[in-house]
């Protein structure tokens, strides 16, 4: 079996093999309305009113889009424009805790008989893409089912630091057997492959365990490279399948899920809870107690730290996920969201990049690309802003994994310039078509 | 607010892998090398070295100063160069010959068209094949201090006259034969080599190809004699150049077939200029033609985009 390139990252998994401690007695949450790929979700509530844990707060504000809880009861009490990690403003609803952690009374699992209710119920549940991308779930699950032929489970967590999806898959069981045959029923999937790397050998256990008892599901032991979870490397790696440029999973008739994802729809599917909480992953070299935490979604990152601990040294840079693709932020006071699987902090040292000589065109670049791409050619392409030459060099197709730029030995902003040149070559198509009306 | 936090796009950490470690590591692997050549040829063999690495340092330096660049003299690139056209030289060559050739290496092949990474041939190789046409000198190779050698030809000069005997294997694989600082010790080439795969600074495929290219085509010109074949690839400049000059990231393709081609085409044109040229070496001018073929190849080895270009 050939695999495609990567590279080994330092997993520094410190906390793995550990249990997650819930965190209940948070002052305040601020909830995003942008918790997801899509339209942002639509506030229904107003200053004043109040909520309890699981009472919606916000409807889904398009086709792709995802509606929002409450994750703890109390009063709403702000309603305004907060600034996303990416710069942009989002409302986001403040709701001040009365301590109670009170379940609305109107919950109750999901009456699911049907294909057309799961997708419903999945869409209630407020679920989206939990690996980090928050693509929301129902659309992604609402398909002509006739053209699924594998349900592919990412468990590969390649990321280093993050142990949660592992966690899930060692101590959420039940909740993924749930969903996985309400899955299987619903929208016939016949076939479900779970890619976990080798180096989770309690997660690998566990789903072995799950998958004697369920027909058609097999589990695949992938060899710990990173970027093993990056989409179109999973669906290869599991299924030979090579997902064209451009396309999705679904063009090549899977569907790829992170395991906790499933985990979520199982305790849905089972309580009528929706998503109002998160198992995340705190650590870094800043963080006293590196550990994993169960949070309401809202909680600010200051919150979560001063739970751990708080720093045993000044943290250098904070980051939602992991070091390699994660986002960093600005500043402590921004929520955890749905899609956050972790949070960072980095110490200066663990967070020093060497500084950018010229390239001695040793080809690293190139050669740990899992897609074969060329991101020196690239980043001279985008020097010139040829956007031709950047198609050419099929840039749209860079996941922005960044291994390249973790490999460069003169640490040039190769895979930076990547997601620039995909934003050039965007504005240029949208400058073109503005010519030809 | 809160206290403001260092923001970066991703990635947050990197290998820690450096243009200066990689050139370190290949100055390393030129130690064996070094010290061979040095008990081999004796003392002044240093003082070519030494000489060749502060000139080629100094030379940069100056071009850095006067051009208003950055100073690039610490990611040791300038200093390997001299190392390895030092250890190309005879141990006797006049001191005012090594300095010119630096400049020709670090000023008209490097620093011009650049500076690291802009060159378009190897400025050892460069300045070596330079300095074996400006200078006779260099083709009056020396000889072992330590041996008392009877021969008063380098081997491929031997091997050249079919009438003369062979230099012994032994002779070939310790160094104790005629020829540059650096090039005649296979024992001390090879430790270097098996350094360079372990720190994975060099890949097999460019050493492993030219030199078994040579060997072959060396078998047939040689009358299917597998033993003066064998005689062929430990001599010369062969070695040094094929796992340390050859490998050359910024003049030799980055792609494992790239690389495939550029060893088996050095090989072939070393072997064609050795047995039909006018001088006795062709590993210098091998590489150079592959130097200059290297964009081409890249371009037509380039790795095959995953999914398609098309989107």
């Amino acid at each position: 079996m050939s695999f495609l390139s990567g590279i080994r990252v330092p997993h520094r998994k410190n906390t793995e093999g550990q249990t997650a401690t819930r965190i209940t007695e948070v002052p305040s949450v601020s909830i995003p309305m942008q918790m997801h790929i899509g339209a942002p979700a639509k506030p229904i509530v107003k200053v004043g009113d109040l909520v309890k844990v699981g009472t919606p707060i916000a409807e889904a504000g398009g086709f792709v889009s995802a509606p929002i809880h409450a994750s703890v009861s109390g009063k709403v009490v702000k309603i305004a424009d907060m600034m996303t990690s990416g710069g942009s403003t989002v409302p986001a609803v403040t709701i001040e805790s009365d301590g109670e952690m009170t379940p609305d009374e109107n919950l109750a699992p999901p009456v699911v008989n049907s294909r057309e209710e799961l997708i419903e119920a999945i869409k209630q549940s407020g679920i989206v893409g939990l690996g980090g991308a928050g693509f929301p779930t129902h659309v992604k699950f609402n398909v002509d089912p006739a053209r699924i032929e594998e349900l592919i489970i990412n468990g590969a967590e390649c990321e280093p630091y993050i142990t949660c999806d592992s966690l899930a898959m060692t101590s959420r069981v039940d909740d993924i057997e749930t969903a996985l045959r309400a899955l299987q029923t619903h929208l016939g999937i016949k076939k479900i492959i779970v890619g976990i790397e080798a180096n989770k050998k309690a997660a690998i256990a566990s789903m072995k365990e799950l998958a004697a008892r369920i027909d058609g599901m097999e589990i695949k032991v992938l060899p710990s490279i990173y970027p093993q979870g990056g989409e179109k490397v999973l669906v290869y790696h599991t299924t030979k399948k090579v997902i064209p440029n451009g396309k999705l999973p679904i063009d090549v008739g899977c569907i790829v899920s992170n395991c906790t994802t499933i985990a979520a729809i199982g305790a849905y599917l089972k309580t009528g809870m929706p998503l109002v909480e998160k198992c995340i992953t705190v650590d870094g070299g800043a963080v006293s107690k590196p550990q994993n935490v169960i949070v309401p979604i809202g909680t600010s990152l200051e919150q979560v730290f001063s739970f751990c601990g708080g720093f045993s040294s000044e943290p250098e840079k904070v980051l939602y996920g992991g070091p390699m693709m994660g986002v960093a932020v600005p500043a402590l006071d921004v929520p955890v969201m749905k899609q956050t699987n972790a949070i960072l902090a980095l110490t200066a040292k663990e967070a020093r990049l060497p500084k950018t000589t010229a390239c001695i065109r040793c080809g690293s670049c190139t050669n740990v690309c899992p897609f074969g791409l060329a991101p020196a050619s690239i980043l001279l392409a985008y020097k010139k802003k040829d956007v031709e030459l950047l198609e050419e060099l099929a840039v749209t197709s860079c996941m922005e994994c960044g291994c390249c730029s973790f490999v460069c030995p003169a640490n040039r902003p190769l895979v930076q310039t990547n997601k620039l040149s995909k934003i050039l070559i965007k504005e240029e198509k949208a400058k073109e078509a503005k010519k030809h009306e | 607010m809160s206290k403001l936090l260092r923001l970066s796009v991703s990635p947050h950490i990197h290998s820690g892998r450096s243009t200066s470690a990689i050139m370190r590591d290949v100055i390393i692997a030129l130690l064996p090398a070094t010290i061979a050549g040095t008990i081999i040829f004796g003392w002044r063999s240093l003082l070519v070295l030494a000489t060749c690495v502060l000139s080629c340092v100094l030379f940069e330096a100056l071009f850095n100063l006067i051009a208003k660049k950055d100073q690039t003299v610490s990611d040791l690139s300038a200093a390997l160069t001299g190392l390895l056209l030092g250890l190309n030289l005879p141990a006797n060559l006049p001191l005012w010959q090594c300095v010119f050739g630096c400049a020709f290496a670090i000023l008209l092949v490097k620093c011009i068209f650049g500076g690291i990474g802009c060159n378009l041939v190897n400025p050892a190789i460069t300045a070596r094949v330079f300095m074996l046409i400006a200078f006779s000198s260099l083709t009056k190779q020396a000889f072992p201090v330590i041996v008392d050698t009877a021969s008063t030809a380098t081997p491929l000069a031997q091997m050249a006259d079919t009438e003369a005997a062979m230099p012994a294997l032994s002779d070939l694989f310790l160094g104790t034969t005629g020829g540059a600082i650096g090039e005649t010790c296979a024992l001390a080439l090879l430790i270097g080599f098996v350094y360079l795969l372990v720190r994975r600074v060099i890949t097999w495929h460019i050493p492993v190809t030219f030199v078994a290219s040579v060997f072959i085509l060396s078998f047939f010109f040689e009358g299917f004699d597998a033993v003066r074949a064998l005689a062929a690839i430990l001599s010369g400049g062969l070695l040094i150049a094929a796992i340390f000059m050859a490998t050359d990231y910024v003049t030799s393709p980055a792609t494992a077939w790239g690389k495939v081609i550029f060893g088996v085409g050095a090989g072939i044109f070393t072997v064609l200029i050795r047995y039909y040229g006018v001088y006795p070496e062709g590993v210098s001018f091998g590489i150079l033609i592959m130097n200059i073929l290297t964009p081409y190849i890249e371009k037509w080895t380039a790795h095959k985009v995953f999914g398609g270009t098309k989107a």
